[in-house]
């Protein structure tokens, strides 16, 4: 069992291109389609919680599916399964990049992708943006702003949210009960 | 020490990276660029750009690769590799086996709701602090800027961007 899941979610590891999202179809179908080890419904329902626990989402669903194969030993092969083919590849990079980074070929190709990468950051902010009231949107922007400009460590402005969240739930429970 | 220190940051990154990639992108940046100054602005865009062409999670890619430039050998790969992986594990063990009850709970869903903002405003400073003339060296900088955004708004393959725009870099730079 153990080496079962580590070699499934390695599988679906070596083939997650862009992160959590991208593991989704992935799983689906090795996962539920193949080897029938989480029927759907359950996992879409755990994945609304890997999607709101912090860390990387791939990592998030790899230890809920591992955990519902084989307990904790299922969990731990699962994460195994997603952390080595990332880790082999940039490692190696990581090995091999700093000797030719300097190479002109390899800097002008660089120079062509820094931008795109900005951008590729940039575009989903107008998605998940689309749809949110103008006070919520007004709040992003405040964050991002405090984050860019005076250089704020985003980790307190994970916990304000959080924090102005609930104080938002609690406000509104008392408005409602004082009626 | 340095392995310690990495371990830590790691782990912060680990804990606090709500929102997936893109959104643990400025927290990234934040603690490994600017607290600890371990890689420049530059080469935090570089991993970043490697991560889209690779398979994996950037916050695991971006800890191994991090973590072996700051030591020079594997261990601080799989040190920086195994803390950011850490609060992931323990975290969502407690939580699938609470899930029913902290589902209905509103104040959690309080606290999801508040962050939603705040891990949009985290993109958006993300894709800022690039903005640098490190990585915008000249105007060609800002036409694959336009063009790639314009493509991925309309749901072009990232990688497929990535690509295209280091072939570009390629006929424009060298």
């Amino acid at each position: 069992m153990f080496f079962v899941l580590l070699l499934s979610f390695s599988k679906i590891g070596v083939f997650t291109f862009g992160g959590g999202y991208a593991m989704i179809p992935l799983i689906e179908r090795e996962l539920i389609d193949r080897r029938h080890w989480i029927e759907k419904e359950r996992f879409l329902e755990l994945l609304t919680l890997a999607q709101s626990a912090p860390g990387p989402i791939a990592l998030n669903t790899a230890v809920f599916v591992g955990y519902h194969m084989d307990r904790y030993k299922g969990a731990v092969a699962a994460v195994l399964g997603v952390i080595l083919p990332s880790f082999v590849i940039l490692l190696l990079i990581a090995i091999f990049f700093t000797g030719i980074k300097d190479n002109p070929v390899v800097e002008a190709v660089f120079k062509g992708m820094r931008p795109a990468v900005v951008s590729l950051i940039a575009a989903p902010v107008f998605h998940l943006a689309h749809g949110m009231g103008m006070y919520r949107i007004g709040l992003a922007v405040l964050v991002a702003a405090a984050v860019w400009r005076l250089g704020v460590s985003p980790i307190v402005m994970i916990i304000l949210g959080a924090l102005g969240g609930i104080a938002w739930t609690i406000y509104k429970s008392h408005k409602t009960s004082g009626k | 020490m340095i392995y310690l220190q990495l371990f830590y940051v790691y782990l912060k990154i680990g804990f606090f990276g709500f929102g997936g990639g893109y959104a643990m992108l400025s927290l990234i940046q934040n603690e490994v660029v600017v607290r600890n100054a371990w890689i420049t602005n530059q080469q935090f865009a570089d991993i970043v750009a490697i991560s889209q062409m690779t398979p994996g999670p950037i916050a695991l890619n971006s800890a191994t690769y991090i973590g072996y430039t700051v030591t020079g050998n594997v261990w601080g790969s799989a040190i920086a590799t195994l803390a950011v992986s850490l609060p992931s594990l323990t975290l969502m063990l407690l939580l699938t086996r609470f899930y029913m009850k902290l589902h209905d709970n509103k104040y959690v869903a309080g606290a999801m709701f508040g962050m939603q903002p705040a891990v949009i405003g985290l993109i958006a400073a993300a894709a800022l602090l690039l903005l640098t003339p490190e990585t915008f060296i000249d105007y060609k900088s800002w036409i694959i800027f336009g063009a790639c955004f314009i493509a991925s708004l309309r749901k072009v393959n990232p990688i497929l961007l990535i690509v295209l725009s280091g072939v570009a870099g390629f006929f424009l730079y060298y």
